[in-house]
């Protein structure tokens, strides 16, 4: 309620500002002597921002700290024995105070001093915010007379404000700076919290995972990253034995051989796979391809589990096909025409012709694209906590139940842990691990990407 | 040169050098095989086509298969008799004349317990016994027959129409998951009594009310209509997550695609080539490929470790997608700007226009179709993850639908997570199938939106 009032405000402001300024702009112009340097919407826009920033700071200000002050000051009519006493009735007294405030009322007899505190509470959130409103409104006034009395033939009103624009675009490019900024710091700090727990020895070079479950903030159990680490490599290399000849086969013959009708069809029908999402393909996996791929291994005698790394990479590396070819076609449809044309002059066929000349030229570009790939299958989470069975154990065979690293990410920070404790901080671990894996593979690949792009271009 | 080979002197046979024929065999016998490997080649690509082709249509075929068949599920056609001996209530309080506002309120409140109060299974048993009256059951059957939220589907009809009191009418009911998974074969009809999850009695109610038509499969309009539940798996619904994943998806849009769409003016249109704009250029890529489990990992840290704000809020997992979603939206705009041609520019600026004026009354109207693209796909992603949630506390169950987007709530692929892992598999596996079905729906109308737009936006132009 309060927040659509707010928003109200703002805009009636901003239009108000608005309004002033088209209006004593025109005015301006219609008895000036010379040419006025900006036109009079570029006034009214100044004037709206002039209107508008302090209105938003002051309420930016009340809604960080008017909550704290409204509580203390609700806490000054409680009785002091009871502010100064224990904290945890002080925090039940004080929430039954907030439920008298909203006016939803309370169970059990009701103090007198409770109800005082929680009628002031009220009142002092009431007077505050309007009063904030006021403040807010006089503060906009002052900013629209300051800018509406500056209106003059000279003002570069136009540059002032194209000035401002300027600042929030590069504001917002900021976010996503302060968007790897804050990745790198969480990960980084909760990391390090979590190895004054557990030396970085044990944790990187361990081999037995099973993270123990305490209550009191202790390091029970052992931390080792190999069984995960190589649970991640195995189903990310499944994944990559199916994506790879798939999607790059796919791409090639979509490229260079198929027929332009079973292109408009094929093609959008592949694409599809890339916009499922990965929850998708681990049910798909979980009830469907599982139990086939468990019934196949029993028809020629190898026993699979229904979720195993066999299942889960299958069904991860359908999931990257389409990112697979879609970048590979990319990349083969750079290679320079004349280099085709030279090979099939003297005589190759067109698959050696693709074989021969065009994937090598490609290659840089392929494998970048490949790297990718791999860091996209890094990081699948949903596909591998559904279907590859969850068994963090170091063992080699693919058709058994393993784990990976986003699977205990998963594990650890969903249970009922404490968030302090060791049991939780080990997932930022496995995050940063995560983190610089797939950092090291895309900056290599972006690379890798990029000059072959400018070879050819 | 007395050893000179006689064969030499005949053209085109010289020592060690082919026949004609030979060659002509080879050459031939090399074109075979290279002709060979080519069908071969092609053949490789056909195949790879084909089994991606072929994977899509198994895949959307299976998930149909298993979820169509629950969208549909069991009600019994009751009469239900609400009778005087079992509804022992006083009439509904009526407002006195100088009876405070507060003392009806507390008087009508007192009323509504003592009709939840009122022992509605009994009612629904009477009715059931009314319909099968050659079936032997206990009460407790009857309670393993109807779902169990359904008693106060019936207190509710009396809260809201009084006048049923002592009156009989006919109400359709829905049955437990449970008769759901027996009438629809989805267990083992041969399984012993202890295996069963039904007791004699409920499945023989079941079977000769199914039989009879009092039971019908009627559309499970629970499914658009409810929120989750737990207490009563026949009546859980995926309202909650949908309204949750709705939130989410509005906060994607209004946050992202302006800040996403300015970042991505300023880098390609204002910023100076240095080492600066090439870090942030870097970064966007690499962001653009950083797994989303990471923005769980920051989200979980940032928003709800340091800025305290509540678990499983959509307004956190709102924020979380919009980071997620940013360099997907920055890279398609700059490709979008980039593909402006330079006559525009060149035109808007010899006119006199400044280079604010130029970008945002020229360049970027002729964008549009290509930022609402990608803001489809980025919404598209966004509506979709699943594992960032997670890691912010949105697996929790929600019985209530959101009020807000700060009350709890979960999201359409979290929930199918959460029923894929409910312990009655024989029921929640076709009900994930039908919520998955739900959400591809949701992504294929995005999609046909997206398509739609730009194909009127193109025309206009």
């Amino acid at each position: 309620m309060n927040s659509l009032v707010v928003v109200l405000f703002l805009l009636a402001l901003l239009s108000v500002g608005y309004q002033v300024g088209l209006t004593r702009g025109r005015a301006v112009a219609a008895t000036a002597q010379r040419t006025m340097h900006s036109r009079p919407n570029y006034h009214g826009l100044m004037v709206a921002l002039w209107c508008a920033i302090p209105a938003v700071v002051v309420l930016l200000a009340w809604a960080l700290f008017s909550d704290s002050i409204a509580l203390s000051h609700a806490q000054s009519f409680l009785p002091p024995e009871l502010v100064a006493g224990d904290p945890a009735a002080l925090r039940d007294t004080m929430r039954r105070v907030e439920q008298i405030a909203s006016g939803f009322g309370v169970v059990g007899d009701v103090q007198p001093y409770e109800l005082a505190a929680g009628e002031a509470l009220r009142s002092f959130r009431i007077t505050s915010f309007w009063a904030m409103m006021v403040a807010a409104a006089l503060l906009g006034l002052l900013g629209l007379l300051f800018m509406a009395r500056r209106i003059a033939p000279r003002l570069r009103a136009r540059n002032e404000f194209e000035g401002a624009v300027r600042i929030l675009l590069i504001a917002c490019s900021g976010v996503a700076i302060l968007t790897t900024v804050g990745i790198v710091a969480s990960l980084l700090s909760e990391a390090l919290r979590f190895f004054t727990f557990v030396s970085p020895i044990d944790f990187f070079f361990g081999t037995v995972w099973n993270p123990g479950f305490t209550t009191t903030g202790e390091a029970g159990g052992q931390y080792g990253l190999l069984p995960l680490l190589w649970g991640t490599i195995m189903v990310s290399a499944i994944a990559m034995a199916v994506a790879i000849p798939v999607g790059l086969l796919s791409a090639i013959y979509m490229a260079e051989y198929a027929d332009p009708r079973v292109r408009a069809v094929a093609k959008p029908i592949i694409e599809i796979l890339a916009g499922i999402p990965s929850v998708i393909y681990g049910v798909f996996a979980l009830i469907t391809l599982g139990p086939l791929l468990s019934d196949l291994g029993a028809l020629v005698g190898i026993q699979i589990r229904a979720t195993s790394a066999l299942t889960a990479g299958i069904a991860m590396g359908l999931m990257i096909v389409p990112f697979v070819s879609s970048l590979s076609d990319d990349i083969i449809t750079q290679v320079p025409r004349a280099m085709r044309d030279g090979s099939l002059g003297i005589g190759a066929t067109k698959s050696e012709t693709i074989r021969k000349v065009v994937l090598p030229a490609a290659l840089p570009g392929i494998v970048g694209a490949f790297m990718l790939a791999i860091s996209k299958a890094f990081g699948e989470t949903m596909i591998v906590v559904l279907a590859a069975g969850n068994a963090p154990v170091l063992r080699f065979n693919p058709f058994d139940a393993i784990s990976t690293v986003t699977v205990s990410i998963v594990n650890q920070l969903t249970g009922d842990t404490n968030f302090a404790s060791p049991q939780a901080l080990v997932a930022f671990a496995l995050g940063l691990t995560l983190f610089v894996m797939t950092l090291i593979l895309n900056v290599i690949a972006l690379y890798v990407v990029r000059k072959y792009r400018e070879q050819y271009e | 040169m007395a050893n000179v080979d006689t064969a030499s002197m005949i053209p085109g046979r010289t020592p060690g050098v082919e026949s004609n024929q030979d060659r002509l065999a080879r050459i031939q016998k090399g074109l075979r095989r290279r002709r060979a490997a080519e069908m071969r080649f092609r053949a490789y690509g056909a195949g790879a086509v084909a089994l991606a082709v072929g994977f899509v249509i198994f895949l959307f075929g299976s998930i149909l298969i298993q979820g169509i068949p629950a969208f549909w599920q069991p009600a019994a056609n009751l009469k239900v008799t609400f009778d005087p001996a079992l509804i022992k209530v006083d009439p509904k309080p009526v407002q006195q004349p100088g009876q405070s506002e507060a003392e009806f309120r507390r008087a009508t409140l007192d009323w509504e317990r003592a009709v939840t109060m009122v022992n509605w299974n009994r009612v629904i048993e009477n009715a059931v016994r009314e319909a099968a009256p050659n079936v032997e059951f206990t009460a407790k059957d009857v309670q393993a027959f109807v779902s169990p939220n359904q008693r106060f589907v019936l207190r509710d009809m009396f809260v809201r129409d009084p006048g049923l009191f002592g009156q009989t009418v006919e109400v359709e009911l829905l049955l437990s998951a449970n008769v759901d998974n027996w009438l629809k074969g989805n267990i083992d009809r041969s399984l012993a009594d202890d295996r069963q999850q039904l007791s004699p009695g409920a499945r023989a109610l079941a079977d000769t009310l199914y039989a009879d038509g009092t039971v019908r499969m009627i559309f499970s309009y629970v499914l658009f209509t409810n929120a989750d539940s737990r207490a009563a798996p026949a009546e859980a619904g995926l309202l909650g997550a949908f309204i949750g994943s709705l939130y989410m998806m509005l906060i994607v849009i209004i946050l992202a695609v302006p800040i996403g769409v300015a970042a991505a003016i300023y880098l390609e249109e204002f910023a100076p080539k240095n080492k600066l704009t090439d870090l942030i250029e870097v970064n966007i890529n690499n962001l653009a490929a950083v797994p989303s489990i990471v923005f769980g990992l920051l989200g979980a840290a940032v928003f709800i470790g340091y800025f305290r704000m509540p678990l499983s809020a959509p307004v956190v997992g709102g924020l979380v997608l919009v980071l997620m979603t940013l360099p997907t939206i920055i890279i398609a705009t700059r490709n979008a700007l980039k593909a402006v041609s330079p006559s525009i520019r060149q035109a808007a600026l010899g006119l006199g226009a400044s280079k604010t004026q130029m970008v945002f009354h020229h360049v970027l109207p002729i964008t549009y179709p290509g930022i609402m693209t990608a803001t489809i796909i980025g919404v598209a992603q966004a509506i979709g993850e699943t594992a960032p949630l997670l890691l912010i506390g949105m697996n929790a169950f929600v019985a209530t639908l959101p009020a807000t987007p700060l009350d709890q709530s979960t999201a359409l692929p979290v929930q199918i997570f959460l029923w894929e892992g409910n312990e009655n598999r024989n029921f929640f596996e076709p009900r994930t199938a039908a919520a998955i079905i739900i959400l591809l729906a949701v992504m294929l109308i995005l999609n046909a939106a997206a398509i739609y737009l730009r194909s009127r936006f193109e025309r206009r132009q």
